[in-house]
């Protein structure tokens, strides 16, 4: 009988700056469906902490509610968390960014918190450019209830047991860039080579990140009829380009042919390489993003990889001018000042 | 590379890293699970069929398997393997009612044994069922060959020994003890169908120094002492002795030096201590009983005033390896050691050798002076004549003696029937899904996270004034059964359908060793560079397969696999099960 997983790890894994290997950032054994997108994409993130030496403890990962967001406790075991009310995670991610903008916040969602009862906290976190990783598991259907079609469900396709979907399905990549997000990819939970950069790249991006990541539900929606499923998304997957991306301090040694790369410098000394990007996609300008995806969307193809990305994004945090420290390290003197300070704000005033 | 043949016995037999490296390869997870089960007897006629000596092995088997042991890769220290026998020996029932038949018509085959060691015992276990009437010579006046003239009590009761040799003499084995066999024409004049040849290597090798005839009687070859002592010929020895050598043999004599009076014991030896023969728990063993090994020391000279030995000298070495790892011991330059001693055992090395046989039978010499055996069936140049255990290709130890007489023994009934030797038949496999609902196994899956358990030992006082008092007491069966809870069941294999497979990665991201991979074919040598965590094993063989609707393959490296079965609980397809791969070596009378 196993619902746990022994102990013992490889004994060569490698160890990153911090000394840790890739086990100090997993977390339970997961108890979604075997099979289970989700659980790739817990996977690829626990990868990417590990390859970006972030800390356990200055990583929080936040979630709704839905089989994604059960999805942080199988990840991260030693790093911060919030499970909030269905689609409420981003007010959450609001009020703990604002308050400490020392930690990285990592928000887990599903098509269900996101595209439909989390719709309007969702559209206004990226209205903000809240600081954040905002990764939907996007099944297009509601596993936890027995997979129902959910708002991402596209037209036609139909899950294990039930009628093709009449209704057209919510883009959430679309939407994000009508809304100003900096940040915007899409990908595949069976695609860890492309998923793991992009989840790097995201992690250092500083404003709202999106990733939509496609996310079969093996028991539900992995069906032939589904658009959902693995067999579909890889058949009918076409990527934007390929993404490396290097962190701050690591040497480059990747080199590609000029002419067909694109490098990034990340606002923390990180280089993202765009290789083979598509010519018929700027990633650096919208309404190129935009045309893209429309035009990959109607043709039956479903476009994944970096799809925008707004280099100069400015954060909440620059917008309103916050504190630069957490406020749980504001003292009595910073927060007040004394007279002297406030007869001078009054006389500015005069 | 191309995909893995799993068809072929030998992949999955390689997977079970004990079983593989046991020169008899004994189904050692197999019957560790019936220990964990409590079924000592089942467990015991496992190993009685495939090593024929459990209870004597259990306690002083060179263990090849232990070394091998996934769980030595993976933490410290390998399953108590050897004294998990022991635990099955010792808590067995009744056992004389399982064992196989002896048919009362014998199939009309006369053979000769020469030698009652282990190797011929094996002879004779495995054809006195198929109805062969066999003569067991020997110069002792029992069975058991170096098993009871060279292991001393303390290690191997000789009560132990004598109810396994029965097992096989009792099957109607005519014996001829106390009958040294001088002319090997004698033996062939009597007109045996086959004859084997399991003399052992009973000649200890001695070391021509100044000094030595002076020294006289205080200078002995350590196997002949041991025996002498075993055959209670010897009683005593002075109070300072010497041990030269540093092999299993060389630890048996310091240890039954401090039994007959000994009490400045000391190994002496050439090599650097981690270079020495003897098994790492045997060197233990010694210097928990007082007696310090000092290494590099080569001997150069007895001392001897008056016509008695005083003592020894020695000169300092170190050991230089060149570019190739040869090892050659170069002089420090020092002054010479001197040290005190009454008496001097040399336990060196020891040889075969065969006087005893005429050049004319047939039998070819090679240039060593050493038989011409066939590796395989055993069998010498005079196709009636088969050699085995220590007198086929030198000393090894009593495991590789049985596997030897399991392989001999199915030459000898070929042969009898009139077929090629060459043509061996094949092992008998079996691989049976383990799965019984979606957790759970027919095997105990979990792993253990315990460190090794300790054997504990007789009260040091006690054992040493006793040479038959056995001083490892064995585990009890609580610990029995802690320790039989680490094995990783090797045995149970994990197979992929990759025609199932959807690629989901579910295995890949449940692997707590991170052994599994998805991605593109290539060499060898260049895949494993690319797989989940290093590949770097290379004794440990990647599991390949065809390729998967993306072209990927799955590789799955073996070298740290825990065999917990997560794969297989975590895959939504049943690419991956688990199943238990049975591999039992050919046996004499079994089909080709």
């Amino acid at each position: 009988m196993s619902y746990q997983v022994p102990k013992f790890r490889h004994p060569e894994l490698p160890r990153n700056e911090l000394g840790y290997t890739r086990a100090d950032y997993e977390g339970s054994v997961s108890t979604l469906c075997a099979g289970c997108g989700h659980d790739s994409i817990s996977g690829s993130i626990v990868r990417a902490c590990h390859e970006l030496s972030l800390e356990p403890h200055k990583i929080a990962k936040l979630s709704g509610i839905g089989c994604s967001s059960k999805s942080p406790t199988y990840f991260l075991g030693k790093s911060h968390g919030f499970n909030s009310v269905h689609g409420r995670m981003p007010s959450v991610v609001t009020g703990a960014a604002m308050a400490n903008r020392d930690l990285l916040y990592l928000g887990v969602s599903g098509d269900g918190d996101t595209a439909s009862i989390g719709m309007g906290q969702f559209t206004h976190a990226i209205r903000r450019n809240l600081n954040m990783v905002y990764i939907v598991m996007n099944n297009g259907c509601y596993g936890l209830t027995k997979g129902q079609d959910s708002a991402t469900a596209d037209e036609g396709s139909a899950s294990k047991k039930g009628d093709p979907n009449p209704f057209g399905a919510i883009d959430l990549p679309g939407l994000a860039l009508q809304l100003g997000a900096t940040f915007v990819a899409r990908s595949f939970s069976g695609d860890k080579e492309q998923l793991v950069p992009l989840i790097k790249a995201a992690m250092t991006h500083r404003g709202f990140a999106l990733i939509d990541v496609v996310s079969p539900c093996v028991t539900f929606n992995n069906n032939t009829a589904s658009t959902k499923s693995y067999e579909f998304v890889r058949e009918h997957a076409a990527a934007t380009g390929t993404v490396d991306f290097v962190p701050m301090r690591e040497e480059i040694t990747t080199s590609y042919p000029p002419g067909q790369s694109q490098e990034v410098t990340m606002h923390d000394g990180s280089v993202l390489h765009l290789h083979k990007v598509s010519e018929e996609l700027d990633p650096f300008d919208r309404s190129s993003a935009l045309l893209a995806l429309e035009r990959y969307r109607s043709s039956g193809q479903i476009l994944t990889g970096l799809i925008y990305m707004d280099k100069d994004s400015r954060d909440l945090h620059e917008v309103l001018e916050t504190s630069r420290r957490p406020l749980n390290t504001l003292v009595e003197e910073d927060l007040c000042p004394g007279d002297k300070v406030l007869q001078n704000i009054n006389a500015s005033l005069r | 590379m191309e995909p893995t043949d799993v068809k072929n016995p030998e992949y999955f037999h390689k997977v079970v890293d004990c079983q593989y490296a046991c020169p008899a390869h004994t189904p050692v997870p197999e019957y560790i699970r019936l220990i964990a089960a409590r079924r000592y007897t089942d467990a015991y006629m496992i190993n009685w069929e495939s090593n024929v000596f459990p209870g004597v092995l259990g306690r002083t088997c060179d263990r090849p398997c232990e070394p091998a042991c996934r769980r030595g890769r993976l933490e410290q220290e390998p399953v108590a393997i050897c004294r998990l026998k022991r635990v099955a020996a010792d808590n067995k029932g009744e056992v004389r009612d399982r064992m196989p038949a002896i048919p009362e018509q014998k199939n009309g085959k006369r053979i000769a044994c020469i030698g009652a060691g282990p190797a011929s015992l094996t002879v004779a276990r495995d054809l006195m069922p198929l109805g062969y009437s066999i003569d067991i010579y020997d110069n002792q006046f029992a069975g058991g060959g170096m098993m009871r003239s060279q292991i001393p009590s303390f290690r191997l009761p000789i009560q132990v020994l004598d109810e396994e040799v029965n097992f096989v003499l009792d099957m109607g084995v005519t014996t001829f003890f106390d009958t040294e066999v001088s002319s090997m024409r004698s033996i062939v004049d009597k007109g045996y169908d086959a004859i084997f040849v399991g003399t052992g290597a009973p000649r200890g090798k001695g070391l021509e120094l100044p000094g030595l005839e002076e020294a006289g009687d205080a200078v002995h070859v350590g196997i002949d002492w041991l025996s002498s002592v075993a055959f209670e010929h010897i009683d005593s020895i002075g109070k300072k002795v010497l041990v030269l050598g540093g092999g299993n043999t060389a630890m048996d004599c310091c240890r039954t030096s401090r039994r007959l009076g000994g009490e400045d014991v000391r190994v002496v030896v050439r090599s650097p201590f981690a270079d020495m023969k003897a098994s790492p728990w045997e060197k233990e063993d010694a210097m928990h009983e007082g007696i310090p090994i000092y290494d590099n020391h080569t001997p150069k000279e007895f001392v001897v005033e008056d016509g008695v030995l005083k003592g020894m000298l020695f000169e300092k070495v170190e050991a230089k390896y060149d570019d190739n790892g040869k090892r050659s011991l170069v002089p420090t330059g020092e002054d010479l050691v001197f040290m005190e001693a009454d008496d001097v055992l040399m336990a060196i090395g020891q040889e075969n050798a065969f006087p005893w046989i005429e050049r004319d039978l047939g039998i070819d010499f090679d240039k060593w002076d050493m038989p011409v055996v066939d590796e395989a069936s055993f069998q010498s140049t005079n196709p009636k004549i088969f050699f085995g255990g220590d007198a086929a290709f030198g000393p090894e130890n009593v495991i590789t003696a049985v596997a030897h007489g399991h392989q001999a023994a199915v030459s000898i009934d070929l042969f009898c029937r009139g077929e090629s030797v060459q043509k061996r038949p094949p092992p008998f496999t079996n691989l049976v899904s383990q799965k019984m609902g979606i957790h759970e196994w027919s095997y105990d899956n979990a792993v253990e996270n315990d460190q090794r358990y300790i054997v504990p030992l007789a009260p040091l006082e006690q054992a040493l004034s006793d040479r038959k008092v056995e001083v490892e007491l064995g585990f009890d069966l609580e610990v029995g059964f802690k320790e039989a809870e680490r094995c990783l069941n090797c045995d149970v294999q994990t197979v992929f359908q990759e025609s199932r497979c959807i690629e989901c990665d579910a295995c890949v991201d449940i692997c707590p060793t991170d052994c599994i991979s998805f991605t593109a074919n290539g060499e060898e040598s260049e895949l494993r560079t690319r797989l989940s965590a290093p590949a770097g094993n290379l004794t440990q063989d990647l599991y390949v397969s065809e390729p998967l609707p993306t072209t990927r393959v799955m590789v799955k490296d073996e070298n740290v696999c825990l065999h917990c079965g997560l794969c297989a609980e975590r895959c939504p397809t049943t690419a991956w099960d688990m199943q238990k791969f049975l591999y039992n070596t050919s046996k004499a009378g079994q089909a080709a």
